[in-house]
Formats: structure tokens, C-alpha cells, sequence
């Protein structure tokens, strides 16, 4: 319908954006991972497979990663817990507040990822308002030190930054189940509780596949919350190789394990994909 | 502003002594917003009645109310002698076909009807057995791992069926089932809704906005009109004997006359004919195929005129046609199927088939 002409004009612009800016740096990256760093600082461009066989022969990188997995997976369960509930009320009970609580649930995106994490190092810090009230209360004496600077503060951030990458698509497939399912659920003499489990969940579980997908790579690729709450024991990947393309000075190392994480994440995002297919209808 | 008596919305003839669905006085509003006033209605055991209104008439809200998915403003309902209105939908025996069958997505066609049995807790064997029947009864035991989207509308309509009727309930409510389906297999399946009903002896309440679906399948017509019930009874009934204007202008075609009655003589521009109706204003339904061309002597309940033919439609077996008289009144006649009808035309027909009707109450 359109002439060849017309088509290349409104095709190149984002073909070329997408190149030069995403698909030269990936393959610059690639190459750099199979080079190595020699003792004088310098970039040796000879082939070699080092750079990943170190990833799984030094502990520090393994244990990171498996912590990292560790992290996104309990960010993913809390998102879920948090989400779903939230979205299952929103869509079959909120009625007329169902948009102001819609926005609520979303306004917070808006706000920079680093006011949300300061945030939670004004609360959770040894002087911070939850140690002042526990203190005040004689709940205890002296000021919890695992609330900061810990694992449990990154998946605690973490699960309040993603749990509304989580909600929005279970509220949206929430929202796509026809009415009178539920209410042919009921006619055939299902409860409320029945009709749940029978009907709604299994319909809802595309949503709860992407939702939870997004909390988990999301947060696994995550540096600023580790950065900023986690302290030496919350430390996760990417603040690695933040670290190796930054003060260590060893970007083959660093661009090996980006690769390595790539891999994990395109694996997983081909996994969930599959999955949804299979749990839709229409 | 006219208002309807009693005799006019009341059955001629009670269906049973006792009835299985009984629903007394009840209304519903969105709001303020009327939608059902004062409904008296019962449905006996084994029946199948139909509700008819145009849509907006909240003949699918008396449904859902019956059902359960809405509450009644005031009123009461009950089935089998027992409170039926303060029960949840799952604890009616009650069982739903719904408008876009509202089949489980998820779910075989096999799954879909046992639903029911499973929820209630049956051995698995014996929901095995039983929708195995019921499969069987809507003829679909080939599909029974099929997935709902994998069928047609037509199957999907008998899965619905199925899955509804697995469950034996006392009372089948159906939600306009057959408004999807094309003409053809509307018609068939009308005649197989039908032979069902009688089959399992369930009684049937039947939701549509198609009058000539509820003529070929009800026992009785329950005809709805602006929240209000207009007439029930029989197809035959309220298509011969319509109480109101109405009634006789949304079931079939009709003439209606609106006259002046004077000495047991109604008068209606140049015709007249005899009547059992008190003197004053006099409106009357007279049905297109009960005027014929008049041939031989006149009999004595008979009423003569011309007319000329001002159109004529096609209808297959006969032609309906727009006679004009020559006091300006129009009339619509049914006339055997012909390619030209025209000229003036010898027309007669007997006074009893001139129906007296009620005016109907306005629009509010």
C-alpha cells in the first residue's frame, strides 16, 4: 500500500538507531570478552576463553550471581504477594476507586528509583524512624543493624520499586476475564473461594508469568539498590561489573560476565514466553 | 394516564395449583432508575415459558434476578414452596445458559460440563458417567477434549446446554441462547431446545427478544414491556386474544382500529361492526390474514368493503398488501402469493375476528 520508498524512509531511522546504538556496542562487547588484560593495563586482542572460565572458577563471581538469583527470586515472590492480591481487589472490588487506586499504584513510577532507595536508608538506618520507634517502644535497646546495609534491605527496596512491574500485567489479565465466567462459576454451584481457584487464577496466570518475569530480571540486573542499601553481604552482579568496567579495569572480564547474564535472561524471557503461550486462550 | 387492570396482566389460565418458581411483587432499580416493577409471575413444573420484550424491557434483569447475580429491589421468590431470593447463586438449584455461553476457556468441552458435578463433590466415576450422557444428549461425545475456542458457536451453544443440564436442577434459565446463531440453525436448534425440554421434563425459563421464537417453543409467553408484565399466556392466546395494543402490535402483524362504539355498534371511518363493548372510544386488533376477498353472499357477521391496492411485499407463501378504502383508511391484508395485485379489491371480514384491546400505558 505503501511505496518501497515511503517504507525504507520510516523503517531507517530506527533500523540505524537500533544498530549503531544497540547492536555495534553488544558486538564491541562480545569481542571484548574473548580478549584479555595484560599485567601492564592494556587490552590484548588475541582470542581466548579465559575470561569465562573464571566466572566459574573464582567463588566471589558464581557466589554473587547465585546471590543475585537468590535476591531477584524472594523480589519476585514478595512482588507477587504484594501484586496479586492488590490487583485481584482492584479489578473485582475497588468499583468507583478502582482508577484512584490504579493511579496510586502507579504515580510511584514516576518518582527517581533514587529518592524511593534513600528512602528506605531514611527508614531502615541505625538513627532511621524505624529503629527511633522500635527504640521508643523498648522494643529493643540498641538500633537493628541487619535492617541496613544488608541482603534483606535490597530485596526489601527492591520488592517495593518492582511490585508494580508485577501488578500491572496480572490487574491486566485480571481484566480480561469475561464477567459471566465468574458468574457461570457461581450458576454451576461454585463458591466465591471455588471460583477463585477453579477459574479466576488459572485464567490470571499469563499475567502472573509476565509480572513475575519482569520482577525478576528486572531486579536481577538491579546496581543501585545493592549499591546504596546493600553493604559488603547484599552486594549482587552487576555491581561487579560495574566495578570491573569501572576502578578494576578489566572490561574482558566484565563483558563476560554481562554475556553470561544476557544468556540467563534471554533464556528465561524465551521460557516465560512459551509458558504464557501455553496458559492463554484466545 | 390509563393504567392496565389486573385482568389484563393476569393468566387466563393458572398453569398449576402449585407452582415450582413463584415470584411475587417484585422490582428492581439501577439507582433511580426503574427497571422492574411489581412482577408477579410463576412458572409451573415442567413448563417452558418464555419472557419476550424488546431490549431495554429488563427481561434479562428479571432473569439474573431469578438466578441470582442481582438482587431484587422488594419482593420475594420462591421455588418449590422455599425462599429462593436470599440464597446465594451457588446454593439455587438453578441452573444457566448464558447469552455468549460463558463456556470455561481454560477447561475441555468435557471439563466444562462436569464442572458442576465436580464442585458438588460426585465420585469421579459417576461425573465420568454423566457427562458421558450428557454429551451424548446434545450429541457432542466426539469433542469431548476438544477446547471451547476449537468449536463453533453452534456446539458451544450445546455445551452450554450441557453443561447446564448435567446437573439436573429444578429450573433452566436461558439468556437469549440462540441471538448468535445464524438463521438457519436457530430455526433447527428452536426445534431441538424444544423436544429437549420435554425429554428431560425440566422446566424451562426462556429469555428472548425474537416474538416468533417464543410462539414456536413456549407453552406460555410472558410478554414484557417497559419493566412491566403486558399479558401472559399461551402463544395461541395472546397471538388471537391480545389484551392490549400493544401485545398485538409486537406479537405478529396487525390492523389496529381505533373507532367509537355507540349501541353495541363499533365505528371505524366507513366500517362498522357489532360488538359486546361498552359505549365510547374503542381500539381493536384486526390481523392481516383475517381479511379475505369477498366472495359468494355475505354472511351475517360479516363485514364488507373496496380498497385499492397502494403496495404489496413478498412474504414466500403469501403477500401482505397495503389496501387504501376510500375514506382514507389503510389497511394491511394477507393475500395468496401473486405477482400483481392491483386495482380495487372486494374485501370482507367477520366481526369477531375485530379483537377489542386496551390502549397500552405510555412510555415513562
Amino acid at each position: 500500500m505503501f511505496s518501497r520508498a515511503y517504507r525504507a524512509a520510516i523503517t531507517l531511522p530506527p533500523l540505524v538507531w537500533v544498530v549503531v546504538f544497540l547492536l555495534v556496542p553488544y558486538a564491541l562487547l562480545f569481542c571484548y570478552s574473548f580478549w584479555s588484560v595484560s599485567p601492564s593495563q592494556v587490552i590484548v586482542h588475541s582470542w581466548t576463553l579465559d575470561n569465562y572460565r573464571q566466572l566459574f572458577r573464582v567463588n566471589v563471581y558464581w557466589q554473587t550471581l547465585f546471590r543475585s538469583m537468590w535476591i531477584a527470586a524472594r523480589v519476585t515472590i514478595f512482588s507477587l504477594l504484594l501484586g496479586y492480591p492488590l490487583a485481584y481487589y482492584l479489578s473485582f472490588y475497588a468499583g468507583k476507586r478502582k482508577d484512584l487506586f490504579y493511579q496510586l499504584v502507579i504515580i510511584p513510577l514516576w518518582v527517581s528509583y533514587l529518592v524511593r532507595a534513600y528512602a528506605w536508608k531514611t527508614i531502615l538506618g541505625s538513627d532511621g524512624v524505624l529503629n527511633t520507634l522500635l527504640q521508643y517502644v523498648h522494643f529493643t535497646k540498641h538500633p537493628l543493624e541487619f535492617l541496613l546495609y544488608s541482603p534483606f534491605a535490597v530485596v526489601l527496596t527492591l520488592t517495593h520499586i518492582y511490585t508494580p512491574f508485577a501488578f500491572l500485567p496480572i490487574y491486566a489479565s485480571l481484566e480480561h476475564i469475561p464477567r459471566n465466567l465468574i458468574e457461570a462459576s457461581h450458576d454451576l454451584g461454585a463458591s466465591p473461594f471455588q471460583t477463585f481457584w477453579r477459574v479466576i487464577f488459572p485464567l490470571s496466570i499469563p499475567g502472573v508469568l509476565a509480572g513475575a518475569t519482569f520482577a525478576f530480571v528486572l531486579s536481577l540486573g538491579d546496581f543501585l539498590a545493592p549499591l546504596l542499601l546493600g553493604g559488603p553481604s547484599g552486594i549482587m552482579i552487576s555491581n561487579i561489573v560495574v566495578s570491573l568496567f569501572g576502578a578494576a579495569y578489566n572490561w574482558p572480564l566484565g563483558a563476560a560476565i554481562s554475556f553470561c547474564m544476557l544468556a540467563l535472561v534471554l533464556a528465561l524471557l524465551f521460557l516465560s514466553e512459551n509458558l504464557e503461550k501455553k496458559w492463554s486462550y484466545r | 394516564m390509563a393504567t392496565l387492570s389486573q385482568s389484563a396482566i393476569t393468566d387466563a389460565t393458572p398453569a398449576s395449583p402449585a407452582p415450582l418458581l413463584d415470584i411475587r411483587k417484585v422490582a428492581k432499580s439501577f439507582g433511580k432508575n426503574p427497571v422492574l416493577r411489581d412482577i408477579s409471575l410463576q412458572v409451573a413444573e415442567g413448563e417452558f415459558l418464555t419472557i419476550l420484550g424488546e431490549s431495554g424491557s429488563g427481561k434479562t434483569t428479571l432473569l439474573r434476578i431469578i438466578a441470582g447475580f442481582e438482587n431484587a429491589t422488594s419482593g420475594e421468590i420462591f421455588m418449590g414452596g422455599e425462599r429462593l431470593d436470599d440464597l446465594p447463586p451457588y446454593r439455587r438449584r438453578v441452573n444457566t445458559v448464558f447469552q455468549h455461553y460463558a463456556l470455561f476457556p481454560h477447561l475441555t468441552v468435557a471439563e466444562n460440563v462436569g464442572y458442576g458435578l465436580k464442585i458438588a463433590g460426585l465420585p469421579k466415576p459417576e461425573v465420568a458417567t454423566r457427562v458421558e450422557q450428557a454429551l451424548d444428549m446434545v450429541k457432542m461425545t466426539p469433542y469431548a477434549g476438544s477446547k471451547p475456542s476449537k468449536i463453533s458457536g453452534g456446539q458451544q451453544q450445546r455445551i452450554a446446554l450441557a453443561r447446564a443440564l448435567v446437573n439436573r436442577p429444578r429450573l433452566l434459565l436461558l439468556d437469549e441462547p440462540l441471538s448468535a446463531l445464524d438463521a438457519n440453525l436457530r430455526r433447527q436448534m428452536q426445534v431441538e431446545l424444544k423436544s429437549l425440554q420435554r425429554e428431560v421434563g425440566i422446566s424451562f425459563v426462556f429469555v428472548t427478544h425474537d416474538q416468533e421464537e417464543a410462539m414456536v417453543m413456549s407453552d406460555r409467553i410472558a410478554l414484557l414491556r417497559i419493566g412491566q408484565l403486558e399479558q401472559v399466556a399461551s402463544p395461541r392466546e395472546i397471538y388471537n386474544r391480545p389484551a392490549t395494543a400493544y401485545t398485538a402490535q409486537f406479537i405478529g402483524h396487525t390492523n389496529l382500529l381505533s373507532g367509537e362504539v355507540k349501541d353495541g355498534v363499533a365505528r371505524c371511518h366507513s366500517l362498522s361492526w357489532r360488538t359486546g363493548l361498552r359505549d365510547g372510544p374503542g381500539l381493536f386488533s384486526l390481523r392481516p390474514e383475517n381479511i379475505r376477498l369477498a366472495d359468494g353472499p355475505a354472511e351475517a357477521a360479516t363485514v364488507r368493503f373496496r380498497g385499492r391496492v397502494l403496495r404489496q411485499a413478498f412474504h414466500g407463501a403469501t403477500e401482505l398488501l397495503q389496501i387504501e378504502c376510500a375514506d382514507g383508511l389503510t389497511l394491511s391484508i394477507r393475500a395468496a402469493s401473486r405477482e400483481n395485485w392491483d386495482g380495487d379489491l372486494d374485501l370482507e371480514f367477520s366481526s369477531a375476528d375485530a379483537v377489542p384491546v386496551k390502549q397500552s400505558q405510555e412510555r415513562v
